[in-house]
């Protein structure tokens, strides 16, 4: 940094040129690693203030408990990435979970392709509306919110659909090198996102089109094919986290995931993924993702506070992070 | 029809989409109406359709507040939250009157329209991230202010508002919610406020070049939809009896925005319509209603409404 402000011995007139150069880059890089900073921030409170907290035990009960959620994000950060939305991801989670109960009798695979799979279609037929229909993306998903929900009470009777036999149990509820298998899911799936994200041209289009849709049609992007791609992603990656979850839990519930969409979009927010589309990491949304499981977890630890603590604190959280993306947003235009 | 050109056909598809777009509303609620005619038992009796109309109250306030955002070129996602608020304050104050406690549900309601108005007209955040942050964050505090627990009201003037039916027949809330309803219809066509919001929403660059006070107007407009939704929060707890927090217009901004959108208030601002927004919110509930009162499961109903939302959106973007 103090080779940034050296030129100032030749005269004041670099400093103020630099000057907005330098205060851009570090508004970049808080947008960017601002979350990962808190994370650290909160993780360390927490050690502190709470003896369960630093355990092995605690620790994978934290990362088992927010696979999902990770799962979903991934997807999140793409269709976000695109200047997109998805709201459905709650309600077609509800969806892979009962899917998963009834596809168990014929077997554990069956139980996780078959909602990745009619999920994915879900998805297809939202990017379609989107990408194709030129819908706005937000109530496309809000009607696939409520169509999702309403096949997930319908296809269940309203019951949770229980998993049959122990291969389909196995996935959700037996562990690998200390973690569970979800978990390894989610990372896996998280790292195959970056990969995706920053080294193909589908990744590269998505973030040219959150820039700027116009500017990537004139470039000749994939544009309508990328946008499909990467609802029908968050679709399947929606089910498959529903399924994980039927699978852990032993039953799939007509009424999970309800208000999860929203916990997906502050965690990919939070991660630093603009809302206005066109910039964005993985990165990020792990520690979005694990910023809201420590504190969600010290809100369980500290006791005595509903769930609904939770949600007034994930509601702030969400505020401040937007509110502080605009302003450094701002000060990187000057 | 085979003679007719391709720019002539498109132009009748066009005024066909124009069509269904102003009128589908009625016709769609006209038909639901005789379906149900013929296929509800007791369907036309005064018990029957005046419990539709009181179901309708909180949908159709919400609605109104919407309408007026949506003009803007907005969204508030926010009223589902708003609602569990008012019904969480409410109770509070009922020690001071049923009507304080009413301006003070009403004015937190306000309160919260202003946050959101900030955050949209001076932070500059697009309207949907600043309102689902208050749709999270609204709920869980509702929750944290009624300490988790539903609060039974035993409030006489509170209960009232739900119970008093003006000559015998007419439920009073109803009256409240047309009484509204021609108080903002009133606003959108005859004041300058109604006209500045629509400016605003037709083209807000032109509407900041041309010296309009932008940022105040989408303000008052947020506010006004978070007195509204709390005013449903308020008729709704009042028909319950109870201040229930956890579910209180739950997911109500999804048959609101249906209702303003089915209505013909393309969601792209700079239109209001107000009739079509009572239509709408009255197909809302009634096509609810005709699933429940058939036994039918109400899932389908649910996934029916999805369907008309793509098609009421799909219709509205075919116009351009």
């Amino acid at each position: 940094m103090s080779t940034e402000t050296a030129p100032a011995a030749e005269g004041t007139a670099h400093v103020v040129e630099y000057e907005p150069d330098f205060r851009n880059r570090m508004a970049e890089l808080a947008q960017k690693h601002i979350s990962l900073v808190v994370l650290v921030v909160v993780v360390v409170i927490a050690s502190v203030s709470f003896d369960d907290f630093a355990t092995a035990d605690n620790l994978t009960n934290i990362a088992i408990q927010n696979a999902q959620l990770l799962l979903i994000a991934v997807g999140m950060t793409l269709v976000i990435i695109s200047m997109g939305i998805d709201l459905s991801v709650g309600s077609v989670y509800a969806l892979g979970a009962i899917l998963a109960g009834m596809a168990s009798s014929s077997g554990a695979i069956p139980s996780i392709l078959l909602p990745l799979l009619v999920c994915a279609v879900f998805g297809t037929v939202q990017g379609l509306l989107i990408g194709r229909g030129r819908m706005t993306p937000f109530i496309v998903t809000l009607a696939g919110l409520l169509f999702a929900r309403g096949a997930a009470l319908a296809l269940s009777s309203e019951l949770p659909v229980s998993i049959e036999g122990d291969a389909a149990r196995w996935i959700g509820q037996s562990e690998v090198l200390g973690l569970g298998i979800p978990v390894w899911i989610a990372l896996a799936v998280l790292a195959a996102g970056a990969l995706v994200l920053n080294r193909t041209g589908f990744g590269q289009s998505l973030f040219a089109i959150g820039g700027s849709e116009e500017a990537a049609v004139l470039m000749g992007l994939p544009v309508v094919r990328s946008k499909v791609l990467a609802y029908t992603i968050t679709g399947a990656l929606s089910g498959l986290a529903g399924a994980l979850l039927a699978s852990r839990l032993g039953s799939g519930l007509p009424t999970a995931g309800a208000g999860l969409e929203l916990d997906a979009i502050a965690a990919v927010v939070i991660g630093g993924t603009l809302l206005t589309g066109g910039a964005g990491s993985m990165s990020g949304t792990l520690a979005g993702v694990l910023l809201l499981g420590v504190i969600q977890n010290m809100i369980n630890l500290y006791g005595g506070l509903g769930s609904y603590a939770q949600q007034v604190v994930s509601g702030v959280f969400l505020l401040i992070v937007v509110v502080v993306q605009r302003i450094l947003n701002r000060s990187q235009r000057v | 029809m085979s003679e007719a050109t391709a720019d002539e056909s498109g132009r009748d598809r066009a005024e066909m989409a124009r069509w269904i777009r102003d009128r589908g509303v009625y016709v769609a609620l006209a038909a639901l109406f005789l379906l149900n005619v013929v296929v509800t038992n007791n369907f036309l009796s005064v018990g029957t359709i005046s419990l539709q109309l009181v179901e309708v109250v909180p949908i159709l306030l919400v609605s109104l507040g919407l309408a007026l955002v949506i003009g803007t070129e907005g969204i508030d996602l926010s009223v589902g939250s708003v609602m569990a608020i008012a019904a969480g304050v409410l109770p509070l104050y009922l020690g001071y009157g049923w009507v304080a406690a009413l301006i003070v549900t009403l004015l937190a309601g306000a309160v919260i329209g202003l946050l959101n108005g900030v955050m949209v007209a001076v932070v500059g955040i697009q309207p949907i991230v600043a309102t689902l942050a208050v749709l999270v964050g609204g709920r869980g505090l509702a929750q944290v202010i009624a300490g988790g627990r539903q609060v039974r009201i035993t409030d006489e003037g509170i209960l009232a508002l739900a119970r008093t039916r003006i000559g015998g027949v007419v439920p009073l809330s109803v009256l409240i919610a047309l009484a509204v309803s021609a108080l903002v219809a009133w606003i959108v066509k005859r004041t300058v406020f109604g006209h500045q919001l629509l400016a605003i929403g037709g083209n807000r660059k032109a509407s900041v070049f041309s010296g309009l006070p932008v940022r105040r107007i989408l303000i008052g407009v947020y506010a006004a939809s978070g007195v509204l939704a709390a005013l449903a929060g308020v008729l709704a707890t009042a028909r319950l009896g109870a201040s229930d927090t956890p579910n209180v217009g739950q997911l109500i901004e999804l048959a609101s925005i249906t209702a303003v959108v089915v209505g013909g208030t393309p969601l792209s601002g700079g239109q209001v319509r107000i009739v079509g927004t009572v239509a709408g919110a009255v197909l809302m509930q009634l096509l609810t209603a005709t699933f429940i009162m058939n036994n039918l499961p109400y899932t389908w109903a649910q996934m029916i409404q999805a369907g008309i939302i793509i098609a009421a959106v799909y219709i509205q973007s075919n116009r351009t």
